[in-house]
């Protein structure tokens, strides 16, 4: 006769292995200096446009490169490339967002030491993408204006494990009468104190303020490239707020 | 629907604990789900099924305890629990609050085995 059943613990995170090779990523981009931002959204609010401008925005003055999720083809990846910068398509097949482990066999035998900024731009899907750590210093989330201003509203998860909100096609905004002020309520009742910029890729309106952010941000790579050179100890952990996808609720905190 | 991956990961981590005590059979695997994961329960629980067959684990069943959102409230000092994910705030003082302390759980925490 077999024994009774009995209980016994675990305590294992699901998602282990993919917070494991995102934070080593996270690492590898700290220490070659690079800032990495993500993108999510739905389909067709316009993250590839918003993207093909900031990589031409940036391209003068910055090393820049982007990797691209999508289910099926390399529309996007062929899009990007008249930026000039170095773009690279990841397929996903039948996988409705990215992890981690795509990401580093993407950047595999890049050399992240020539790179200002790396973005990734998400497959299209404001549900899956919420729960898989990319090794990101930032995560934006994209909702544009023909999107209706509830959008965080109905996807409180995505929102809130985001740093940045951006409000896309801002150039088709009274043609579709958005109000902005409701849409900034509902990004800030789903995470308050969020950055949220209004912006139009099209016509360039809010492109300044939102590349200005993005430079700021980038000094700070800049401080742990000093702290590894002078000792080649890690960077103190109150900088490394960034770092914790965990404490994500703290980083706002923390920039504020 | 990224439940059916999920779901198969914690089929896989099941089998392995399994076999790491000496081929058990596994009646339950007990798993603690925050609100705030992305993955819903419903879907977690039908992809469940779907990823036992065939394996060790068919038949085994996937025993959710889900962790609602709980937010540090810079104000009252205190941890609370927020009355609804879209409304990040706390509940008695409304001051608005981003810091998280529990609800992004996705964990197995126990297995019910008979050996």
């Amino acid at each position: 006769m077999s024994a009774e059943p009995r209980l016994v613990e675990v305590r294992k995170n699901v998602l282990k292995q993919n917070d494991v090779i995102a934070r080593a990523l996270r690492e590898r981009f700290r220490q070659a200096g690079v800032l990495v931002v993500s993108l999510v959204s739905s389909p067709g609010s316009g993250k590839t446009a918003f993207l093909e401008k900031t990589l031409t925005l940036l391209q003068p003055r910055y090393r820049v490169a982007a990797l691209v999720g999508d289910l099926a083809t390399e529309n996007d990846a062929a899009r990007l490339a008249r930026s000039h910068a170095p773009v690279k398509q990841i397929i996903t097949g039948t996988v409705c967002h990215l992890e981690a482990a795509m990401v580093q066999n993407a950047v595999d035998g890049w050399d992240l030491k020539h790179l200002d900024f790396l973005f990734i731009e998400n497959v299209g899907n404001l549900v899956c993408p919420s729960s898989y750590d990319l090794g990101e210093d930032l995560r934006f989330v994209l909702l544009s204006v023909t999107e209706g201003e509830d959008k965080p509203l109905k996807y409180p998860t995505i929102f809130n494990s985001a740093d940045v909100a951006v409000i896309t096609k801002s150039d088709l905004a009274a043609a579709v009468e958005f109000d902005e002020a409701a849409a900034r309520r509902n990004v800030q009742a789903v995470r308050p104190g969020m950055d949220v910029f209004k912006l139009s890729a099209k016509s360039g309106e809010g492109m300044d303020k939102y590349l200005e952010f993005l430079e700021r941000r980038a000094m700070r790579p800049a401080l742990f490239r000093h702290d590894l050179s002078q000792d080649g100890a890690r960077a103190p952990e109150s900088l490394v707020d960034a770092s914790q996808r965990e404490g994500s609720a703290q980083k706002t905190t923390s920039r504020a | 629907m990224h439940e059916l991956s999920i779901a198969m990961s914690i089929v896989d981590m099941a089998q392995q604990e399994a076999e790491r005590r000496g081929g058990v059979q596994v009646h339950a695997v007990h798993l603690r789900l925050g609100l705030l994961s992305g993955v819903v329960k419903e879907a977690l629980l039908s992809s469940y099924e779907m990823a036992c067959h065939a394996t060790p684990l068919e038949g085994s069943q996937l025993l959710i305890e889900e962790i609602p959102v709980e937010v540090f409230c810079p104000k009252c000092g205190v941890a609370r629990l927020v009355r609804s994910i879209q409304w990040f705030c706390c509940p008695e003082c409304a001051t608005p609050t981003p810091t998280v302390i529990r609800g992004k759980e996705l964990e197995v925490v126990a297995l019910e085995i008979q050996e």
